[in-house]
């Protein structure tokens, strides 16, 4: 068994930073991870840092942009840390030496997002993603902390006290992909999830095949509440044939959109008559759709993004990062021709319920990045959002975790304080029944109903109980191959729980998942070898998909209004007397069960006033 | 991007479905059931591939396999799989398509699928490619698929990338600027030397280089194109500007197995997936060196 003060899962943006802090507040960290760091998904991202670092900005309007691109579902005390802590934290990867792209006077450039009100988009060419990730990694080379790359984290080790905010979280259960190899990683002072989103729920996505919601499953199933999950950000600007992102760098930049009668629809159907392209995400996504929709796409499937006007030389300095994807993956030629685009999966807003300081109700285990919900993004995430929040959420749990001085946190997590309880019927029942009783309920008593509360005895058992799970896979001779169930999967959750919803299809999604679960009772592995068995990796990631798609189409049948990127067809208003509340899903041992949580909008100075959101 | 399976594989299934709504079974028939469809879908796959091998449209891969602990994997094979073309398909396209309807057992990296990982660098048809950029229709059929040469398989098409990461490593390859910049004010830096470094900042460590290289091949502790554009990086970085700290930089490019053992064959600058002038940078560096060198005569 290993052991470590602190234990990161995942090498990605919000891994690496939080690394760093708790390994600057002295602690013995170790990073583990399934890809090796580089490899994370983070480097893909491509168009920048919010910060307010400039005058005539400040935080408290990055603080109000990023509300009111929530739809007033962010949690004020979360949205206006990211706002104080982004200049500070991006001032400091500046200082670890991160390549920013440069202004005349050789101050970090800034440019303008969607729904933004300040031009205040840090940015390093169309490939900030990579440079934020490599720079960090950098700096874990340099610090000297431990990575066990290629190791895949099956899951936590938490006691099984009968209330989630009983439990505590003692380490993690990790196999060497190399070898097959199933050990334990004992964790002193706390574990912080860090593991990306879960795009691979979707067929048409962004995200990398890696990208498959371990982190939110592991969680969900320890007893961590998700939150917010019906909110998924379908990005306006991807690649057709592969889904591949255009950066809303191009938008930013002064791209245009446009449709099969050469209409540039954003102003001239009227979707957004002030800030046209540049209109928060969900807008834009919606909008093409409709177009497509009513005929005036082009094959009837994509729109139009145009950048040939921006001229070559600014093109080359800004954007050539995307000149190269359009070339290798659509085959166009994005400085003579139009690229075509279309909505993709792109960003769980949703995600394991925490405070600003990366805490879950779970004493110890943390959770920060994509796979969080703090809530910063609420109903939709503003462009140039995400890696601040890496950064800034990353630190605080880290800092939190390794024992640091930290503000404590004003947002309350688990089922407790000022919840309500969901009386919603579903089509289906959800949850456990189906798949196998499998051994990592974390909170099956092990022997005989003799609760074990000793740290190294928890993670032993958790170590014994995921040997005996992949044994029992590997032993099966029969059944159905992941790759079969995984592709059932994203087909429904991709026609029925998609930028447009209805109540009959979102159901249909749940009956569909409750047969996938049945499925994969059957599901086994082919390879037998323990040598980098990526066909057993995937089945198990294939589970954790299962159970997050799950939460997102219970969370979509639930929430019976138009909010942010949720758009219900029968329920076209936002109705803020009824929904201004968080939607969270309680694992209960097999047996979900959905709750509310009112929405804090009380800043530190200021209450955000829900006001219509137009463009 | 996803690696789903295109629907008409499930059809099968989907009648099932429709035949589960009608009637009720109980669980042992549920489980039978589906085991025979799981068997006859096995069998339709492998009648599926013989006939795409058949079509004109197919491409046929030929792909490097080897478990070392896998009867009959133990000895290196190459096995061929059958793949029916589209356009715009890429050689991991083709991968993956043979994975998830031929054979589960095969094995490589691949993650972003958009040439940002770096995972997924392999020698095809003869040449250091990264698969997910490099399109079927450019390459020679049959397409000829095989692991990183010079470093040693894993198993399939997966190579031990460690000592590539040691010889990252040993190039203290991170931002060692000045430690007291005051806080909260960002360092300055112009936009001639941004774009200076712009190009080596671009590397994705996806090793092709370092295996291209005849000399890393020839001399395991040669630090290699990579490593050395990464102390390029640094050591081009205006806001790096301690000439002690420069000093040191090029103490390390300058050892033995350094800067000087590049003998400009320009097989990396050939590789790179990312167009970076790896030759280059290195040939400068040698320039620095030899100035560095000269000021203490």
């Amino acid at each position: 068994m290993q052991e470590h003060d602190v234990i990161v899962v995942g090498g990605g943006g919000a891994g690496l930073r939080a690394a760093i802090a708790a390994h600057e507040e002295g602690a013995d960290v170790a990073i583990v991870t399934k890809l090796h760091p580089v490899r994370s998904h983070t480097g893909a991202a491509e168009g920048g840092i919010n910060a307010a670092l400039r005058e005539g900005d400040d935080w408290e309007l990055h603080a109000y942009d990023t509300m009111k691109g929530s739809d007033y579902l962010g949690d004020a005390p979360a949205v206006e840390t990211l706002a104080q802590d982004a200049p500070e934290e991006v001032i400091q990867i500046e200082h670890w030496g991160m390549p920013f792209s440069r202004e005349d006077d050789g101050t970090v450039s800034q440019r303008p997002f969607g729904g933004l009100s300040f031009p205040r988009t840090t940015y390093a060419g169309a490939e900030t993603g990579h440079h934020l990730l490599h720079t960090m990694y950098e700096q874990v080379v340099k610090r000297g902390i431990q990575v066990y790359d290629e190791w895949y984290v099956n899951d936590v080790a938490v006691t099984d006290e009968d209330d989630p905010e009983e439990r505590s979280c003692h380490g993690v259960v990790a196999m060497d992909v190399k070898t097959g190899e199933v050990e334990g990683f004992k964790a002193n002072d706390g574990v912080i999830l860090a593991t990306g989103g879960p795009g691979q729920a979707f067929d048409h996505t962004t995200n990398a095949v890696a990208n498959t919601g371990d982190g939110y499953a592991i969680a969900y199933r320890a007893g961590v509440p998700l939150e917010d999950m019906e909110f998924v950000q379908f990005h306006p600007t991807t690649l057709p044939s592969t889904g591949v992102l255009i950066s809303e760098g191009v938008r930013g930049e002064g791209g245009i959109l446009y449709n099969a009668d050469g209409e540039r629809f954003m102003f001239e159907r009227g979707y957004a008559n002030n800030e046209g392209e540049l209109a928060s995400r969900d807008v834009v996504s919606r909008a093409e759709l409709t177009e497509v929709n009513e005929g005036r796409g082009f094959e009837d499937e994509y729109v139009m993004l145009d950048m040939r006007h921006l001229g070559e030389e600014r093109i080359m300095d800004r954007l050539e990062n995307i000149l190269h994807l359009a070339e290798d993956f659509e085959g166009v030629d994005g400085l003579k021709e139009p690229m075509p685009v279309k909505p993709g999966q792109h960003y769980q807003m949703g995600g394991i319920e925490t405070d600003e300081n990366g805490h879950t109700c779970i004493d110890g285990l943390y959770a920060a990045g994509e796979t969080a919900c703090v809530s910063v993004h609420g109903a939709n995430r503003l462009g140039g959002n995400a890696l601040p929040e890496l950064i800034v959420f990353g630190a605080r749990a880290g800092v939190h975790a390794a024992g640091g001085d930290i503000s404590e946190a004003k947002i309350e997590t688990g089922e407790r304080g000022n919840i309500e309880y969901d009386d919603t019927e579903m089509p289906v029942t959800p949850g456990e029944a189906g798949i196998r009783e499998s051994s990592d309920t974390t909170t099956a008593a092990a022997d005989g109903g003799a609760v074990t509360q000793d740290p190294t005895a928890v993670v032993e058992r958790e170590v014994e109980a995921e040997r005996e799970r992949i044994d029992e896979l590997l032993s099966r001779e029969d059944g159905v191959k992941h790759s079969q169930i995984r592709a059932r999967l994203q087909k429904t959750m991709t026609e029925n729980v998609n930028v447009f919803r209805e109540e009959g299809s979102v159901k249909q999604a749940l009956e569909d998942i409750r047969d996938i679960r049945e499925a994969y009772e059957d599901v086994y592995v082919e390879d037998p070898s323990r040598t980098f068995n990526t066909d057993l990796q995937h089945t198990i990631e294939t589970r954790n998909l299962i159970d997050v798609a799950e939460t997102i189409a219970m969370g979509a049948l639930v929430r019976t209004e138009f909010r942010g990127a949720h758009w219900r067809k029968e329920h076209q208003e936002r109705k803020d007397e009824e929904w201004l509340k968080h939607t969270l899903i309680g694992w209960h041992d097999g047996e979900p069960e959905v709750f509310f949580r009112p929405v804090i909008l009380e800043g530190e100075n200021k209450t955000y006033e829900p006001k219509e959101r137009s463009y | 991007m996803s690696t789903q399976v295109p629907e008409e594989q499930t059809e099968a299934e989907s009648s099932a479905d429709a035949e589960a709504e009608t009637s009720v079974e109980s669980h042992q028939e549920r489980r039978m059931r589906e085991k025979a469809e799981a068997h006859e879908y096995r069998n339709a796959q492998k009648e599926a591939q013989e006939e795409v091998a058949a079509a004109d449209d197919s491409v046929q891969l030929k792909v490097f396999r080897y478990d070392p602990e896998v009867e009959g994997k133990q000895e290196p094979r190459f096995d061929d799989f059958y793949v029916p073309f589209t356009k715009g398909m890429t050689v991991l396209d083709a991968l993956m398509y043979a994975r998830d309807h031929y054979d589960p057992s095969l094995t490589f990296r691949h993650s972003c699928r958009q040439a940002v990982c770096g995972s997924d660098a392999m020698f095809v048809n003869g040449q250091q490619r990264l698969c997910c950029k490099t399109q079927i229709s450019e390459l020679d059929w049959p397409v000829r698929i095989e692991p990183l040469p010079h470093q040693d398989v894993v198993k399939d098409l997966v190579v031990d990338m460690q000592h590539f990461y040691d010889q990252m490593h040993s190039v203290e390859p991170y931002f060692q600027g000045d430690e007291n910049a005051p806080a909260g004010e960002e360092q300055t830096q112009t936009r001639e030397n941004r774009e200076k470094i712009k190009m080596s900042t671009r590397c994705i460590w996806c090793g092709a280089c370092m295996s291209s290289c005849n000399i890393a091949a020839g001399d395991n502790e040669y630090l290699g194109p990579a490593a050395i554009n990464k102390a390029y990086r640094f050591y081009m970085d205006d806001r790096e500007d301690q000439q002690e700290l420069e000093e040191h930089r090029l103490r390390i490019l300058e050892q033995e197995h350094g800067v000087w053992r590049c003998q400009t064959q320009f097989s990396c600058t050939e590789v790179c997936p990312k167009d970076i002038p790896l030759t280059e940078h290195i040939q400068e560096l040698k320039r620095e060196a030899v100035k560095s060198n000269l000021k203490f005569w």
